[in-house]
């Protein structure tokens, strides 16, 4: 299995112990993906985090874009916007760098 | 890891393509591991004996499925159905030749159960299961969707869809299987859905929508969960709370129901309606899958079970839930509970019912209003999705499947156009993502399999100037989101029926910038539903 900075991940990137995870683990699986982290780009993870702290699993996209219009002004709150932060969506990619396990199911 | 392959080029015309052997070979997708077998009930890896493992479960099939065995004996090699599977069109494999991936079954079903081959294995095909088989077993029966185009055009009636779970069924009884479904089921018979979305988080996302709706129209339209003595329980696919553009079609239901004004409840034990143990084959697992709906239907005491916008969880629902669960007709007399919940649904009703069903019922009732110019922003198109197309029926007439979907999306807007005939309906082309595909590391047969619907789209986008492709599968919505960008459409396209409902339905109070005309005529369908 390969690692990122010592924490074992899985085929897909992921985790596979969750409590690993750091923010260096996240600025480095970002830069694996040629992402250099912003605020904006924490904003999001930190909301899954949390998130994720509260409910045991990832938000559902309409519950993230609202939360973040909500936080961070109106014209972040659509997928569009997180798209962009995430060009491989807000669920699985954002998902990865908050240390969450990758939403799965018909999505 | 993924290898870098060519998204094919949009021909003018389907051909059939050159063949290029091999192309497609490979290690297939993640395979499951001893976390995500165990609580299937599945060997945690590749057993020792695998081989006998295999032989054993396959001739367990053949007795107990006859169709399997009559698959497997009736093919002539006629050919028919080598063009017609959208991976050989989009891959070039042939090994993607509908006929070519179930002699990889089908040779070694003749080399261990028909005389022949037993004593002549060479003179008729029959091959030795060995390491190099099963690895090619995993890898193409997981480049078929179970779409059953082929099927359609096969003179004896082969339904390949079951070599290919009879394929994944032996693959798992021996440890061999796929992380993607086996995962997903975990969850789905622990939690109750395939996200593995517990009860608080459903309740608190449901609660975000019925904000977001009050906040946009000014009306409390409510999605209640758990609520019982409800008239109906609605069972959809989670994709649909969690989402993009699925939760704009659970809009639209809610919008419905609210309009209607029937009592309605989804459950957080079963929230979910897709069963991928119909994918890996299981007639065990998807049964377990669905016992959950009828627990929650007891328990809740609904007079009605209705299916939302999901392919194959209507094939389940149509096709096996009335001796899976007790939803319909014939369920065993010895099976207590299924009886029970004979007795407990309203007959009146067709149980299940599609949600597409009762929409077009309430339009044909005059009991729904539109406003079609919400939609003129679109010209649409339906996308028929395999399994309601091919495995199930609408409304109780023949090809009502096909019927019913275009009456409810004509009925919400202005411009509809049909793809290519022999592309849709029965005929339809898989979006490349169903039977447990919709997976990343599957992206290359995804979209390469996407190939054939996307020339067909690209046709009536070109003629047409369509711009809105509708889907009533939350795994054709996904998929077509991921892939349609791949062909220089706009992924936004893909919707709901649903959502077009949703964007068309005039409700009953008047929203805050509705024109004095508007309201006089919402405040006759008022009068309409006080009755």
């Amino acid at each position: 299995m390969a690692d990122i900075l010592g924490a074992e991940v899985d085929e897909e990137g992921f985790l596979v112990d969750l409590k690993d995870w750091t923010k260096e683990i996240a600025v480095e699986m970002a830069k694996g993906d040629d992402i250099d982290l912003s605020e904006e780009h924490w904003d999001v993870i930190n909301f899954l985090r949390d998130y994720f702290e509260e409910y045991q699993i990832a938000p559902a996209v309409r519950v993230l874009t609202k939360a973040i219009g909500k936080q961070f002004g109106k014209e972040k709150g659509n997928s569009k916007y997180l798209y962009s932060l995430f060009p491989y969506g807000p669920g699985k990619q954002g998902c990865r760098f908050a240390g969450l396990p990758k939403p799965t199911g018909c999505i | 890891m993924a290898k870098d392959f060519e998204v094919p080029k949009l021909p003018t015309y389907l051909e059939i393509p050159e063949i290029n052997e091999g192309v497609m070979a490979g290690d297939g997708p993640f395979k499951s591991v001893e976390e995500f077998q165990k609580p299937l009930g599945f060997p945690g890896e590749k057993v020792e004996n695998w081989q006998e493992v295999a032989i054993n479960k396959m001739g367990d099939l053949k007795s107990k499925y006859r169709s399997v065995q009559v698959f497997l004996d009736a093919c002539v090699k006629c050919g028919a159905c080598t063009d017609k599977c959208h991976y050989f069109l989009g891959s070039s494999d042939p090994k993607n030749m509908p006929v070519a991936r179930q002699d990889l079954f089908r040779s070694v079903y003749r080399r261990h159960f028909t005389f022949a081959g037993k004593y002549f294995p060479k003179l008729v095909g029959a091959k030795e299961l060995d390491d190099a088989m099963l690895d090619d077993w995993y890898n193409y029966f997981h480049q078929c969707s179970q779409c059953r185009r082929c099927s359609v055009f096969c003179p004896y009636g082969i339904d390949t869809a079951e070599i290919s779970m009879a394929a994944r069924e032996v693959l798992d009884a021996v440890g061999v299987g796929q992380k993607y479904c086996n995962q997903i089921l975990g969850k789905a018979i622990t939690v109750g859905n395939n996200l593995g979305l517990p009860e608080p988080a459903l309740r608190d996302t449901l609660l975000d929508l019925e904000e977001e709706i009050e906040e946009e129209t000014g009306i409390a339209v409510k999605y209640p969960l758990d609520q019982k003595g409800a008239e109906i329980l609605l069972i959809t696919p989670s994709a649909d709370f969690f989402a993009e553009p699925h939760i704009d079609g659970l809009i639209g239901y809610g919008k419905v129901f609210h309009q209607d004004g029937v009592s309605w409840t989804m459950s957080s034990y079963a929230s979910e309606g897709a069963n991928f143990g119909m994918f890996i084959g299981s007639y065990d697992i998807m049964r377990k899958a669905a016992l959950r709906i009828r627990k929650a239907a007891l328990d809740l005491e609904v007079s009605r079970v209705m299916v939302g916008e999901c392919g194959h969880a209507w094939r389940v629902a149509y096709s096996f839930w009335n001796t899976l669960t007790g939803v319909g007709a014939g369920a065993s007399a010895s099976d207590e509970f299924s009886a029970k919940l004979q007795k407990q649904l309203d007959s009146r009703y067709p149980q299940p019912q599609h949600i597409i069903e009762y929409t077009h019922d309430l339009i044909q009732r005059g009991r729904l209003e539109f406003d079609k110019s919400a939609n003129d922003d679109r010209t649409v198109t339906f996308h028929d999705s395999c399994n309601v197309a091919r495995a199930t029926n609408m409304g109780g007439i023949p090809n009502g499947q096909f019927i019913l979907p275009r009456e409810v999306i004509k009925a919400v807007c202005n411009n509809y156009v049909d793809m290519e005939r022999s592309t849709i309906m029965e005929s339809t082309f898989c979006c490349g993502g169903g039977g447990g595909l919709l997976t990343d590391d599957l992206m290359e047969i995804r979209i390469k399999g996407a190939m054939p619907r996307m020339q067909a789209l690209k046709e009536v986008e070109k003629t047409d100037a369509v711009n809105t492709l509708v889907a009533i599968c939350a795994i054709c919505k996904s998929q077509f989101s991921k892939v349609l960008p791949k062909f220089d459409f706009d992924p936004y396209m893909i919707v709901s029926a649903h959502q077009l409902v949703s964007e068309a339905i005039i409700m009953d109070k008047p929203q805050t910038d509705d024109s004095p005309s508007e309201e006089v005529e919402e405040a006759s369908v008022e009068t309409e539903t006080a009755e």
